[in-house]
């Protein structure tokens, strides 16, 4: 993930992802997809280009993006820690972690620690509730969130 | 009076022609399978609480206040988005219900500001109506939490509040008071077909957001208002409202500006217009609008607007305000001793294309029986003269053969010189309405108009040709179509002259129609012709729609003759989805054409060396009529020239901007010795005049104009005319000076003398016009009703007639001097010479005139976008600055002629249609090359407008 991208560079590699699936049905999201994994967020410039490609409008796009968590309108930090807030995980402690966490890095949710190391988002459920309380760590889950499971996700995200 | 109700529905209606009975609160009703329980209800009476519902746009249910009990069923269903099914029985009205939906309220009122009193919506917002409908009385949420009302909270920012969005000139978007129902959204995406609008975000923190979080102005919006019809509150207001207050009574009346002829409600406050609100049983518009008719009407209040009549001997002293009587009784004797100095033959007149049907036949009944001669011509000499000769020939009538609505049955569509989307907004929103339903798009233009490829719409074929090769390229079509063998054998021997067709089949065959041969010169590579025509011989209900950039060419009849070839051989007319539609420019060109405006012809198409014809009218109007054609607008001049023609009425139109050739314009002019100009505003035409008659706005007359369809529309006045007299008097009193015995008490009374005289017109009166809300002539006795389409079980004039049409290329050619051919045309927020949009808002998106050009061919010539540029023709050269775009083709530039100041006439030359006169304005030679600013004939143009404008007494009047 290269962060230093000029505008055209941005256009040349957004029209050649959007070439290799716009022929998918209903590819706007994979589109999205391709884009996040390309340029770690959702740039601004490239909506209009997908716009234009799918012949769609600015605002239509807009609309999906915005609709998304998951599409970023910034990039990341090196890594994403994702705590689940939903019901099943707050009976099991999970507002006790996301303290604990906050206080660790010294962030707040949707914001990224100074050093670019790790971006804290909150998600409503990530489908784990037998193994309350969970989070997932750049994609992979950890189940039954304790003390020394946040010691490895923090010496994971420290590394 | 008081404000013209609408209901509504809540949801579309149904087309479907099987019906359904059930019961709701215990009324039987039936309705047509696939109405919603909502509209089922409302049509029973019963209005059932809603919010994201309004029946201009799809059901969505996202609002659940529309909730219903349906006996047997579980749960509370939307109403909106459930279907009738036979014998339901439904509950609107039940205790849970009451419950369910108070607390919805509450929940939006939760978030809402509680400003009633001044908020712009007072007595017109459906939150307050819906808060009282369902009984709240509290709102237990109290107003303190997370909210989008304030921009702070407890001393600190609320990141959720956004400020008002006031940048379109006419409305303004207040998002503290969205309740987030989608109507904008869905009225901008399903009505207008632009998908400028959308929702952000999710959950409580959506919004909406035009474009991508962008202001009004700045987004893809075009301003059709569509989004603030839609709005239940007042997050998206008229300005107009917010200054004035809600209105108190309307009328039903027609936008005065394109040929789509959109029926309004015309709201108002007394005698000052609150807004223009598009009228939901408008049979052309169908509830739709664009910015000229909804917003564009403050012309009729502009400063700008000459109240009273004045005179001046020459032409460089300044105007003097005279009285009505002083100024009828000067033109009168001006024209009494210019027709016994230099013959009866000496002074004409142009009627208006902008004014109703009655005050046109008033103008040329002036001419005819007060002049004593047929010099009388009209506007539509410059644009669809050759739609009246070509389809006159080949079908029997002179107009379209569809009505608007035919576009919903439409399979294959040809959209050829015509820029619907721009020039005819509302029919151009309910073409892409059927492309996005499926139907197929060939767009013939050699500029990639908007329809080639906006959202949700792309045209299978677009044929980018050289201007002026569309004679070429419609044959080559034909070509296709004969020497495939896909033509309609069956319909052409029932309803054309077989022979006649074999005669046209041979000729389209010829190995130089072929798309390949044509191809070089043309432009348009052949495999494109050969895919085009088959798709529309074979495609189902073929339709062509067309516009100027058919009918201004030397060969402007030729080509309408050719389309009308092409719909006969594949048996597209007479049934609905096909035909062949002129898009007419002006609010009334097919009015004023029908009304007896060209030289040769008496209202109803009827030649004027008709002897019967002759003779109703005369004997209607007790004098004898010349039976010789009268002059055309470029005779008159050339006339003029030559020192045989001296005076001339002109109401409502403006010669000197529209017409070809403006220095030969005004030599003419300036030749003549009384120039009577009758119009709203001291325009281009006026620095010519001796005499200026004010002229009144469509929203100060009663009268009638007809659209492109042939629809008979009522135009109400809703105010007194702030000059004195509608236009219709003007024209009276002028022929009572002259010593004709007209009485006119009301325009009705002229309906009812053209209705005697015009048998396509027999049945026409304003009782008549009330009863139906409109009709399209021929109304009569075979047509009661009017006639949507025409050539239904046959032609007109018989059998259909096929025509050679043989290619023949312009006079006006390209060479090493001239070497680009400059094309013209219209942009969305202007209207024609811009008299009346130049002095609105509408200004706020098109400034000036700009230069569209290739960037090859800017490149060439060391042009930059914005820089300023020559453009030089053989008849003379202008500034402008121009715009870099890949929108036309190399070796092809274009602009718009909306700006006086621009002057695009200077250029065209005076090349025209062999059959009408009608001139070449979309194909003209010329050079660009950087320049410094306006050219020399631009500056003296200038100062002498401004001296010709002067009035004594008053302080420069301003352009």
């Amino acid at each position: 993930m290269n962060m230093r991208i000029s505008a055209g560079e941005f256009t040349e590699r957004s029209l050649q992802i959007i070439g290799d699936l716009k022929h998918l049905e209903g590819p706007m999201l994979p589109i999205l997809h391709a884009i996040q994994a390309e340029f770690g967020y959702v740039p601004e410039e490239v909506k209009p280009i997908i716009a234009s490609e799918l012949n769609l409008s600015r605002a239509e796009v807009h609309g999906v993006v915005t609709f998304y968590h998951d599409l970023r309108e910034h990039p990341a930090g090196r890594h994403v820690l994702k705590l689940c807030r939903a019901e099943a995980c707050q009976s099991m402690g999970s507002d006790r972690i996301a303290d604990r966490v906050r206080e660790l890095f010294g962030i707040d949710f949707h914001q990224t620690t100074l050093d670019g190391a790790v971006t804290l988002e909150p998600v409503y459920c990530l489908g784990l509730c037998a193994c309350a309380p969970a989070a997932m760590l750049d994609g992979e889950v950890y189940g039954r969130v304790d003390e020394h499971c946040l010691d490895e996700i923090i010496t994971e995200v420290r590394r | 009076m008081s404000l013209v109700h609408e209901i509504d529905y809540g949801t579309p209606a149904s087309r479907s022609e099987t019906w359904v009975a059930l019961t709701i609160d215990g009324r039987q009703i039936t309705v047509p399978e696939g109405t919603s329980i909502m509209r089922a209800s409302m049509e029973a009476g019963i209005q059932v609480p809603k919010l994201c519902a309004t029946d201009m746009v799809d059901a969505f249910g996202s609002c659940r206040l529309c909730l219903v009990e349906i006996e047997g069923r579980a749960g509370t269903p939307s109403s909106c988005t459930t279907p009738v099914m036979p014998g339901m029985v439904v509950h609107t009205q039940t205790n849970r219900l009451k419950d369910i939906r108070r607390g919805v309220m509450e929940l939006y009122i939760s978030d809402h500001p509680l400003d009633c009193l001044t908020c712009a919506a007072n007595g017109d917002c459906e939150l307050q109506d819906m808060a009282g409908a369902v009984g709240l009385r509290d709102v237990r949420y109290g107003y303190e939490g997370d909210n989008h009302v304030r921009g702070r909270n407890n001393g600190e920012i609320n990141a959720r509040w956004m400020p008002k969005d006031e940048s379109n000139p006419y409305f303004t978007y207040d998002p503290s008071k969205c309740i987030v129902c989608s109507r904008c959204v869905r009225a901008c995406e399903e009505v207008q077909g632009t998908f400028a609008l959308t929702i952000e975000g999710r959950g409580f923190e959506s919004r909406v957001s035009p474009g991508m979080h962008e202001h009004f102005l700045d987004s893809e919006c075009v301003s059709c208002g569509a989004c603030v019809q839609a709005c239940p509150t007042a997050t998206l207001t008229e300005k107009s409202v917010i200054a004035i207050g809600q209105p108190e009574h309307s009328a039903v009346t027609t936008c005065a500006y394109c040929g789509v002829g959109c029926s309004f409600k015309a709201e108002m406050r007394g005698e000052e217009l609150v807004r223009m609100v598009p009228y939901k049983d408008g049979q052309a518009n169908r509830g739709h609008s664009c910015v000229k008719g909804r917003f564009a009407y403050g012309y009729a209040t502009h400063k700008d607007r000459i109240l009273n009549p004045m005179i001046r001997e020459k032409i460089s002293d300044p105007w003097r305000e005279v009285t009505w009587e002083e100024a009828f009784a000067h033109v009168a004797s001006e024209f009494r001793r210019l027709q016994y100095q230099y013959g009866r033959d000496s002074v004409g007149g142009i009627t208006s294309s902008r004014c109703t049907n009655e005050e046109t036949f008033l103008v040329q009944k002036l001419i005819r029986a007060g002049f004593g001669n047929n010099n009388v011509d009209t506007c539509a000499r410059v644009c669809h003269s050759p739609t009246g000769y070509g389809l006159g020939q080949a079908f029997g009538t002179s107009a379209g053969t569809q009505d608007f609505d035919s576009v919903e049955h439409t399979d294959v569509v040809i959209v050829i010189g015509a820029n619907p989307t721009d020039g005819h907004p509302v029919f151009g929103s309910r073409l892409k309405k059927r492309l996005r339903q499926g139907a197929k798009l060939i767009v013939i233009d050699p500029r990639r108009i908007d329809l080639v490829r906006t959202p949700h719409v792309e045209a299978a074929y677009h044929l980018p040709l050289q201007p002026g090769t569309n004679v070429a390229v419609l044959t080559a079509l034909a070509h296709v179509i004969v020497a495939e063998g896909l033509f309609d054998e069956k319909f052409i021997r029932e309803r054309c002259d077989w022979s006649e067709f074999e005669d046209w089949a041979a000729f389209v065959s010829e190995e130089q129609h072929s798309p390949e041969a044509t191809e070089k010169f043309t432009g348009v590579p052949a495999d494109l012709v050969r895919g085009a025509a088959r798709l529309y011989a074979t495609g189902g209900n073929g339709a062509i729609y067309y516009g100027l950039g058919v009918t201004e060419h030397s060969q402007g009849s030729t080509t309408v003759m050719a389309i009308a070839n092409l719909a006969m051989a594949t048996g597209n007319i007479g049934r609905p989805g096909v035909g062949v539609n002129p898009l007419r420019g002006q609010n009334n060109v097919q009015g004023s054409c029908d009304m007896g405006s060209f030289p040769h012809e008496l209202p109803g198409y009827r030649h004027i060396s008709d002897d019967a014809t002759r003779d109703i009218f005369e004997k209607m109007w007790g004098v004898t009529l010349n039976n010789e054609p009268g002059l055309r607008i470029p005779n008159m001049l050339d006339a003029a020239v030559e020192g045989t023609f001296k005076g001339i009425y002109i109401q409502g139109e403006d010669i000197l901007q529209s017409d070809p050739d403006t220095k030969h314009v005004s030599a003419g002019l300036a030749a003549m010795e009384c120039v009577v100009v009758h119009d709203l505003f001291l325009n281009e035409t006026a620095n010519y005049a001796h005499v200026f008659l004010p002229g009144s706005t469509f929203l100060e007359k009663d009268g009638t104009f007809t659209n492109a369809e042939r629809r008979i529309n009522r135009v109400r006045k809703v105010m007194s005319p702030k000059n004195g007299y509608a236009d219709w008097e003007v024209t009276q009193k002028l022929a009572q000076a002259m010593g004709l015995n007209w009485s006119y008490t009301h325009p009705s009374e002229i309906m009812d003398e053209i209705a005697a005289t015009t048998p396509s017109f027999a049945l026409v009166s304003y009782d008549y016009l009330d009863k139906m809300g409109s009709v399209q002539w021929p109304c009569n006795e075979a047509h009661p009703a009017g006639s949507p389409i025409m050539h239904v079980d046959g032609f007109v004039r018989g059998k259909g007639k096929f025509i050679r049409t043989e290619y023949v290329a312009t006079d006006e050619r390209t060479g090493p001097r001239f070497p680009l051919l400059l094309t013209t045309g219209r942009i969305l927020s202007q209207y024609n010479v811009g008299a009346q949009t130049r002095r609105t808002d509408n200004v706020t998106w098109h400034t000036e005139d700009r230069l569209e050009i290739h960037p090859h061919d800017a490149e060439q010539r060391g042009i930059k976008d914005g820089d300023w540029v020559k453009l030089a023709s053989r008849s003379g050269d202008t500034a402008l600055r121009a715009l870099i775009t890949d929108r036309v083709a190399p070796g092809v530039v274009y602009t718009t002629f909306h700006h006086p100041n621009t002057q695009a006439n200077v250029i065209t030359t005076d090349f025209s249609d062999w059959a009408t006169n009608c001139p070449e304005y979309k194909v003209t030679a010329v050079q660009v090359s950087p320049s410094n600013g306006p050219t020399e004939w631009q500056s003296d143009y200038e100062e002498l407008s401004r001296r010709s404008r002067r009035i004594a007494g008053k302080l420069e009047a301003a352009e």
